[in-house]
């Protein structure tokens, strides 16, 4: 039971503890949270540690419940709700402010220590990145050290010293339990609808703006892992969501037929990898166009994306064959094509005047798409980052008026041109380059990479792929973002070639990232069996790993037990020789009081012998300054003391 | 009544239900006694079970969402957890508690139970809590240390008091475990009489008109003695001292005026036996204080003709323990 803690004074030390604590849980959130919110948490805690400092504790009576109600309110007004990922935590980091307010008992710390461990956990939903797990451990650290200042005051070296003996003792029992705890695949229950939305990536339909906001982030979207050389920069296009749909501002995907294998004959060159996709909470399985049949539990769509059965919670890894080469699409059904050369009526007329021209100058489909090509080529439209915002007939504003465009742009134009001229035309949206980390050889695509491509369908041909964007700035295609931008233009930090060294850094601190993931992220059911039968143990009996856990636990109880019971070191040879002292004076008929000092032992002992009280008196008073004087005994001193002590006797 | 409280009653109940079936095993144990593994018994808190259910939550949460760290973060704070466990019964192993001081009171006034807690351990052992009934003493050993403390209590009646049952309990090093021991040490101090408030003078050797205390002294001077650590400022012969520079204290003649005589016979017939205790108590009290000499005259004992605090503790001891069946089992 704590003691009595209403002094404000031997609060103090946890409320301080409790700040950092809290602090340190809640700053990784503050880039997620409302402004509002941030702020609100951290004036609470600041103000209530500098008031803490003048003495003054009492928080008036209605503040509390009012600034609750009233950020309750703010919160539900931010998100409709009170459930789910985002607003949940909202929630958590109020509460924690508002448990901060009003903390006046240990009660109150230990609920405050309990709340930052769940806003820990809400912080793994967004990234469990190395970093966020250190994060937790310093999180752990303070949690750990808040409660136990509770108990004790010391300074806060002290403190974190005993903290650090706790962590050590409990490492074993983390490393043990997080091998052989079982793992069930989740989920349990039912995810509420946003638990993964913090999730950057493709979506499954495009407006102007949506692709250039994902090349700002660096995120890595998936890795892949050639075994052999590579593909070319040019054959880099890793399918994603296929965009046919149009309603003249966006462009939707279409429910495709799936089966169980592709619906081509896959040809030409292969490349084999292996693909670890981050999770983006949607189905489709990033490959290289065009895949082969055999990823594991995926089913092949009529538009050649690969789908996953549930949508992608967790990194996923799985093989894949590539060939580039491959005839597509040669019997599509006519309703696809038909939907592919669909416009809204009306829309984009001097982009339809545009391709009422090829066709009249051009019979042949393909030399429409040669002619469109190089028209756009001769347009003298700009590859930028931050195009101007378009209206409502947007090819029609982007290829005559602003001639500024990021790819979305440039392909949205290109399709809807391809329709007007009667040429089955689809978006195709997905990553197109990759680089190699130099440290683990692993193919790496980010958000940035992320790119919008067209299709078009070609009698005796099928779909080909035409990148309209290369035609403007062609080094996208080789060079990656930042090749393609004219030099001035803003591009996220990582992607500017000046920085190579930057890069360097960041490259290694990826290839731990990666170790991380496979390691610590991705273990999941299958690598702990596989790691389990390689330490002999059958992965499906229960009983074996259940007697596996037991033995291992058992062994770290006893190692604590053997520790705790340690007998108290006895080599301090100055307790020894006051001992050896105390014995003799028991022999002779005076045991030492449990309650006396030296001093008193002595005098008392003095008074009995009187003959020997000036030798008694004196080794009493030499022992007392050798053990509670200033600094501590001289090994000579000691040595001095025992042996007037030896030579004693009564 | 907030829920917290709500929780405790049943689970405060249970701990002593607990501890009663513990504390009926025992018989009174002679002090000192050496906290051994097997007496001391951990339990998590009630802060200790709502970490428990915080940690089932936060797993079931981590399998839910797939959640590698999540499962790190909770096995490592239930590793916490299960550490704290033995540092709190660390800190309650090797402890000895021995007996210091059991001054006698009167009834009423609060008693002091002096015990001395002492380790060799060269670390402090830290946030350990001495209950009984009636007091609680929360303390901190300093590495390799005697500490003494005292657990006071209320004497309803006269006559031997035990300290009863004691629970030595720690919930270092986190407050969500806690370790105890229960002791019911053979420790009894003496309970004396409550004087009577307002009793009548003694009667005077004489039997029928009483010495007033104020008479007392002054005329039956009889010179300086040297000074008993038991003696009375009053009676330190102050000039004698500031001349001397030794402490003398004055000495009155015990003559036949001087000596009191405290006779249970001698009063009243309709005193109840308490009241009669009380009465005399009153008297030995004051003859005490005044430095008279007196004698006590009890049924089956009589006690003086004496003087100074030793007599006086004899006296009241045998008022103390005047009709009770207890005295064998306590030593003085």
């Amino acid at each position: 039971m704590p003691r009595p803690p209403t002094e404000a004074t031997r609060f103090a030390d946890p409320l301080r503890w409790a700040a950092a604590c809290a602090g340190a849980t809640l700053a990784p959130h503050l880039p997620r949270l409302p402004i509002w919110l941030g702020a609100l948490a951290v004036l609470i805690l600041a103000w209530r540690v500098l008031r803490q400092r003048t003495g003054q504790v009492a928080v008036p009576r209605l503040v509390t419940p009012l600034l609750g109600l009233t950020a309750g309110g703010l919160i539900l007004a931010q998100y409709g709700t009170l459930f789910g990922k985002q607003a949940g935590i909202a929630l958590l980091v109020l509460l924690l402010g508002l448990k901060y307010l009003e903390c006046q008992r240990p009660r109150d710390i230990h609920v405050l220590v309990l709340l930052c461990f769940f806003l820990q956990l809400g912080l793994f939903l967004d990234t469990q990145s190395p970093l966020t797990g250190l994060g937790a451990l310093a999180g752990c650290v303070l949690a750990t050290a808040t409660l136990l200042s509770l108990h004790t005051r010391h300074p806060v070296r002290t403190q974190l010293r005993t903290t650090g003996v706790l962590m050590l003792q409990a490492l074993p029992f983390m490393v043990v339990l997080f091998i052989l705890f079982p793992r069930i695949p989740g989920p349990l229950w039912g995810l509420p609808a946003d638990a993964f939305s913090g999730r950057t990536g493709l979506s499954d339909s495009m407006q102007p703006g949506a692709i250039s906001e994902l090349s700002q982030s660096g995120e890595i979207a998936f890795r892949a892992h050639f075994p052999d050389t590579p593909p070319p920069p040019a054959q880099r296009y890793w399918r994603g969501p296929v965009l046919t749909d149009f309603d003249g501002m966006r462009w939707t995907g279409r429910r495709a037929a799936t089966a169980d294998h592709p619906a081509y004959t896959p040809d030409g060159r292969a490349y084999t990898y292996e693909i670890t996709l981050e999770a983006h909470n949607r189905r489709w399985l990033l490959a290289l166009d065009y895949p082969a049949g055999g990823i594991p539990a995926a089913s092949y769509a009529s538009d050649f994306t690969v789908l996953s059965r549930e949508p992608v919670r967790q990194r996923l890894r799985y093989p894949a064959v590539a060939y580039p080469d491959s005839r597509v699409g040669l019997d599509t059904p006519a309703g696809i094509l038909r939907a592919a050369l669909a416009l809204p009526p009306g829309s984009n007329p001097r982009t339809r005047a545009l391709a009422a021209d090829l066709v009249e100058r051009h019979p042949q489909p393909a030399a429409r798409v040669a002619a469109a090509i190089d028209w756009l080529r001769s347009a003298d439209l700009a590859y930028t980052l931050r195009p101007p915002r378009l209206g409502t007939d947007s090819a029609d504003a982007f290829l005559f008026d602003t001639r500024q465009g990021f790819c979305e742009h440039f392909a949205s134009a290109f399709v809807i041109l391809m329709r007007g001229a009667g040429v089955p035309a689809r978006v195709v949206t997905g990553y197109q380059g990759g680089e190699l980390n130099p440290f683990d050889k692993a193919m790496v695509v980010r958000q940035s990479d992320a790119h919008a491509w067209a299709e078009v369908w070609l009698d005796g041909e099928g779909w080909r792929r035409v990148d309209p964007t290369a035609a403007s700035a062609p080094r996208r295609i080789d060079g990656g973002l930042a090749a393609a931008l004219p030099d001035d233009a803003a591009l996220p930090l990582l992607v500017r070639p000046d920085l190579n060294w930057l890069r360097t850094l960041r490259d290694r601190w990826e290839f731990l990232g990666n170790a991380w993931n496979q390691w610590v992220l991705g273990f999941d059911q299958r690598r702990q069996r596989t790691l389990l039968s390689r330490l002999g143990l059958h992965a499906d009996d229960w009983r074996q790993i259940g007697a596996a856990l037991l033995v291992a636990i058992g062994t770290l109880l006893a190692a604590l037990l053997w520790w705790a019971q340690r007998a108290p070191r006895r080599d301090d040879p100055l307790h020894r020789a006051w001992q050896r002292f105390e014995r003799k004076l028991t022999r002779a008929g005076l045991p030492r009081l449990p309650w006396e000092g030296p001093a008193d032992y002595a005098s008392r002992a003095a008074t009995q012998w009187p003959d020997h009280a000036t030798a008694i008196r004196h080794i009493a008073h030499r022992y007392a300054r050798l053990r509670y004087g200033v600094g501590t005994a001289s090994q000579r001193d000691t040595k001095a003391l025992d042996s007037q002590i030896r030579r004693f006797s009564i | 009544m907030t829920p917290g409280h709500l929780l405790a009653g049943p689970l405060t109940r249970l701990r002593h239900t607990i501890d009663r079936r513990l504390f009926r095993l025992r018989p009174a144990e002679a002090l000192p006694i050496r906290l051994r593994q097997r007496r001391i018994f951990v339990l998590p808190t009630r802060a200790g079970w709502v970490f428990g259910l915080t940690l089932f939550a936060m797993l079931l949460a981590s399998i839910n969402y797939t959640l590698s760290l999540g499962f790190a973060l909770t096995f490592l704070l239930a590793g916490i957890g299960i550490t704290s466990i033995f540092h709190a019964f660390r800190t309650l192993l090797g402890l000895e508690i021995a007996a210091g001081p059991l001054p006698p009171v009167h009834s009423g006034e609060p008693a002091q139970f002096g015990l001395v807690l002492s380790h060799h351990r060269h670390t402090a052992r830290e946030a350990i809590v001495v209950r009984t009934a009636h007091s609680t003493v929360a303390l901190d050993l300093p590495p390799d240390t005697h500490t003494p403390l005292t657990l006071s209590a209320p004497t309803p009646a006269r006559g031997w008091q035990r300290v009863g049952r004691i629970t030595i309990e720690t919930v270092f090093p986190l407050g969500l475990i806690r370790a105890w021991s229960v002791l019911t040490p053979d420790l009894a101090l003496l309970v004396y009489p409550t004087p009577e408030t307002s009793a009548p003078p003694p009667p005077n050797a004489a039997g029928s008109a009483g010495r007033t205390h104020a008479s007392s002294g002054d005329d039956d001077f009889a010179g300086l003695r040297a000074h008993r650590p038991t003696d009375s400022p009053r009676q330190i012969a102050w000039k004698a001292v500031a001349r001397s520079g030794t402490l003398v204290a004055k000495q009155f003649q015990g003559g036949a005026g001087g000596l009191l005589i405290f006779d249970w016979h001698q009063l009243p017939a309709a005193l109840p036996g308490e009241a009669r205790l009380q009465r005399l108590a009153r008297w030995v009290v004051d003859a005490a204080r005044d430095d008279a000499r007196w004698t006590l005259r009890l049924p089956g004992q009589t006690l003086g003709p004496d003087r100074g605090a030793q007599h006086r503790h004899r006296c009241l001891r045998a008022l103390a323990l005047f009709r009770l069946n207890d005295h064998a089992q306590a030593t003085d």
